[in-house]
C-alpha cells in the first residue's frame, strides 16, 4: 500500500537469520533462516506442528526469539514490544480473523486507521480494494459473511499501510469463490510492492500466486523453491496432500 | 456524533432539570443522591464496560474523591471549589498510582488486586483515625458546603450542583466513548491481543481508562462529601466497590445513559423494598435474578439490542 518514488520490487524487506523460538521450555521454531521481498507473494507451508504459524507470531513478537535476529528492511525488530511492530510496517491477519466484533465495519477499519492519524486517503485506497465492505459500512462486523470478515481483516491490517503483510491461513473455510476474490487482492498487493507471506494448508487455493515456496518441517525450513506447480512432489513429501 | 444521540442526552438532562419540580422533596433529594453515585457508575462503567476492566476496588477511588475532599476541609478550611478539584484529582491520581501496579494482572488476579489496594485503603483511614475520624467519619465543615457563594445544603442547590456534575460527567462521557480513544477502549476490551496487534498498547490504554474512571469516581466522592455533609471510612468499604458493578450490570455496561438507569433502578427498588418488608434484600434478589435471565446485557443493553443499534 505504501507508495514508494522509488521502485523496490525484490528488496528483501524481512529477513529472520538464525531465528529460535518456542512457549516456555518448549522449542518451536529452530535456526529459522527466511526472507520475504517487496512485490513479492512467500507461501510457507507445511504440516501442523511445523512452526508456520509459531513464525508469524515470532515475527509479530507475540512469541519472543530466543536466538536470531529479525531485520525489517535491515533493522532488527525482534527486541521492540509487540506493540510497536505495526508501526514498524508489519501486519498481521490471524487465523481466525479475530474482529471486533460489536462494532461496525466502519469502525474496525477507523480503528486500525488511528494508529495512521486516520489518514482519510488510505481508507479510501483500502476501500477500493474491497467494494463489497463499502457496501456494507454500517453493518456489524460479527453479522459478515466468513469471507467478508476475512475480506475485513484484511483491509483493517492493510489500514497500517504495511510493508509486510503476515496472513495466517486466509483461505480456511471459505468457499471457492471468496478465495478466488482474495487470491485477486493478494496478488494486487504484491502489485503495489507489498512483502506478502503467506502460510496456508490448501495447496491449490494459493500455490499459483506465490513466487516463492518455504516448506517448514519440525520447525525448521526444509527447503525453499520458486513457483511451484500443484503437482510437485515437495507437497506430497512436507504437506501430506 | 448523531443528532439523534445528542438529542436524546440532552432530552433526558432537560427531564432531571424538571423532575425537581414534579417529585416530592424526598424524592428530589434522593435524585440527586442518584446522580452523584451514577457519575461513580459511570467512572466504573468507562473502566468496565467499555475497556473490560472487571475492579473491584472503586471504593477506594470514591474514598479518595470523598477524603481529597473532606480533609483539607476539616483541617485547613478550604472552600467548596478547592475541596471538589482536590478530590476529583485524589481520585485519579490515586486510580493511576493503583493502575500502575494492578494493571500487571489481568482478569481474576486483578479482581484481586484491586479488592486489596480497596482494603488497604479502608484500613489505611481507619489507622489514622486521629486526622480522619475512624470509623465515625466526620461532618464536613459548612465553610466547604458552598459553591460560589450559594450554600450546597439547600435542597434546591444540592439538586442543581448535582445535575450539573451530572450534566458534564455525561457529556465528558459521550464524548470520550464516541471519541477515537473510546474506540480503542472497546477494541480492547474485545480482544486486546489484536489491538496489540494493530499498534495500541494495551497497558498504557488500560492506564488512561482506569485514571479517567478514577476521576469520575472522585468526583463522586468529592461530591457526596460535600453536598450531603458527611465523610465516612464505611464508604471505603467492599459494598462501595460492588455497588457501581451492579448499577452499571442492572442498567447496561457500555452503554452511556445505563449507569444512570442501573443507579436510578437498584436506589428506587431498594428503597420503595426496604419501605414494605424487612425482607427486602429477597426482593432485590429477585429482581438481580429476573435482570440476569430476561436482559442479561443490562436494561439499556437490552434496549440497544432489539430496538436502538445506534445508543453509545
Amino acid at each position: 500500500m505504501r507508495r514508494c518514488r522509488r521502485p523496490i520490487w525484490g528488496v528483501t524487506m524481512l529477513r529472520l537469520e538464525g531465528v529460535s523460538a518456542g512457549y516456555g521450555p518448549v522449542t518451536v521454531l529452530r535456526d529459522v533462516a527466511f526472507e520475504a521481498r517487496a512485490g513479492e507473494i512467500t507461501c510457507v507451508m507445511g504440516r501442523n506442528g511445523a512452526g508456520k504459524s509459531t513464525l508469524l507470531k515470532c515475527v509479530m513478537g507475540l512469541v519472543p526469539a530466543t536466538a536470531g535476529r529479525i531485520l525489517l528492511d535491515g533493522r532488527d525488530i525482534a527486541a521492540l514490544s509487540a506493540h510497536r511492530i505495526p508501526g514498524e510496517g508489519i501486519a498481521w491477519v490471524p487465523q481466525g480473523r479475530r474482529l471486533f466484533g460489536p462494532m461496525t465495519v466502519a469502525e474496525n477499519l477507523d480503528v486500525g486507521l488511528l494508529v495512521r492519524k486516520g489518514d482519510p486517503a488510505l481508507r479510501e485506497r483500502v476501500l477500493a480494494l474491497f467494494p463489497r465492505l463499502r457496501e456494507r459500512l454500517d453493518q456489524t462486523s460479527a453479522t459478515l459473511s466468513g469471507g467478508e470478515q476475512q475480506m475485513l481483516a484484511i483491509a483493517r491490517a492493510l489500514c497500517l499501510d504495511p510493508r509486510v503483510l503476515l496472513l495466517d491461513e486466509p483461505t480456511e473455510g471459505l468457499q471457492p469463490g471468496m478465495i478466488a476474490l482474495i487470491r485477486e487482492v493478494v496478488t494486487e498487493l504484491r502489485g503495489r510492492g507489498v512483502a506478502v507471506v503467506l502460510v496456508e494448508q490448501r495447496t491449490r487455493a494459493v500455490i499459483r500466486i506465490a513466487d516463492r515456496v518455504v516448506f517448514m518441517e519440525q520447525g525448521r525450513v526444509a527447503e525453499v523453491t520458486g513457483p511451484l506447480s500443484p503437482d510437485a512432489p515437495q507437497f506430497r513429501h512436507y504437506v501430506g496432500l | 456524533m448523531t443528532a439523534r444521540i445528542l438529542a436524546l442526552h440532552l432530552a433526558v438532562l432537560a427531564a432531571l432539570f424538571a423532575a425537581q419540580f414534579v417529585l416530592p422533596s424526598y424524592h428530589v433529594t434522593s435524585l440527586a443522591r442518584i446522580m452523584v453515585l451514577a457519575v461513580f457508575a459511570m467512572g466504573y462503567n468507562i473502566a468496565f464496560g467499555y475497556t473490560g476492566l472487571l475492579s473491584l476496588g472503586h471504593a477506594l477511588f470514591f474514598a479518595a474523591g470523598m477524603y481529597g475532599a473532606g480533609l483539607p476541609a476539616l483541617h485547613f478550611g478550604v472552600g467548596g471549589g478547592t475541596a471538589l478539584i482536590l478530590g476529583l484529582l485524589a481520585g485519579g491520581a490515586l486510580a493511576g498510582a493503583a493502575g500502575l501496579l494492578a494493571l500487571r494482572t489481568a482478569g481474576v488476579s486483578f479482581m484481586i488486586v484491586t479488592l486489596m489496594f480497596a482494603q488497604a485503603g479502608y484500613l489505611t483511614i481507619l489507622y489514622f483515625a486521629e486526622y480522619t475520624r475512624g470509623n465515625d467519619g466526620f461532618p464536613v465543615p459548612a465553610t466547604a458546603r458552598s459553591l460560589f457563594g450559594f450554600a450546597l445544603s439547600g435542597d434546591r442547590m444540592r439538586y442543581m450542583t448535582a445535575l450539573l456534575l451530572f450534566s458534564a460527567a455525561m457529556l465528558a462521557c459521550l464524548a470520550l466513548v464516541r471519541s477515537r480513544f473510546g474506540r480503542i477502549m472497546v477494541a480492547m476490551r474485545e480482544n486486546e491481543e489484536r489491538s496489540r496487534m494493530l499498534g495500541y498498547n494495551p497497558y498504557a490504554v488500560k492506564l488512561t481508562a482506569l485514571a479517567i474512571s478514577g476521576l469520575y469516581a472522585g468526583l463522586a466522592g468529592a461530591a457526596y462529601a460535600l453536598l450531603f455533609g458527611y465523610a465516612g471510612a464505611s464508604f471505603a468499604g467492599i459494598q462501595y466497590s460492588i455497588l457501581p458493578l451492579l448499577y452499571v450490570l442492572t442498567g447496561g455496561a457500555g452503554t452511556v445513559l445505563g449507569p444512570l438507569v442501573g443507579t436510578a433502578v437498584m436506589f428506587w427498588l431498594t428503597d420503595i423494598a426496604s419501605g414494605l418488608t424487612s425482607a427486602w434484600l429477597m426482593v432485590v434478589g429477585v429482581a438481580l435474578v429476573a435482570l440476569t435471565l430476561f436482559a442479561p446485557r443490562g436494561m439499556l443493553g437490552l434496549i440497544r439490542e432489539r430496538w436502538a443499534k445506534w445508543l453509545p
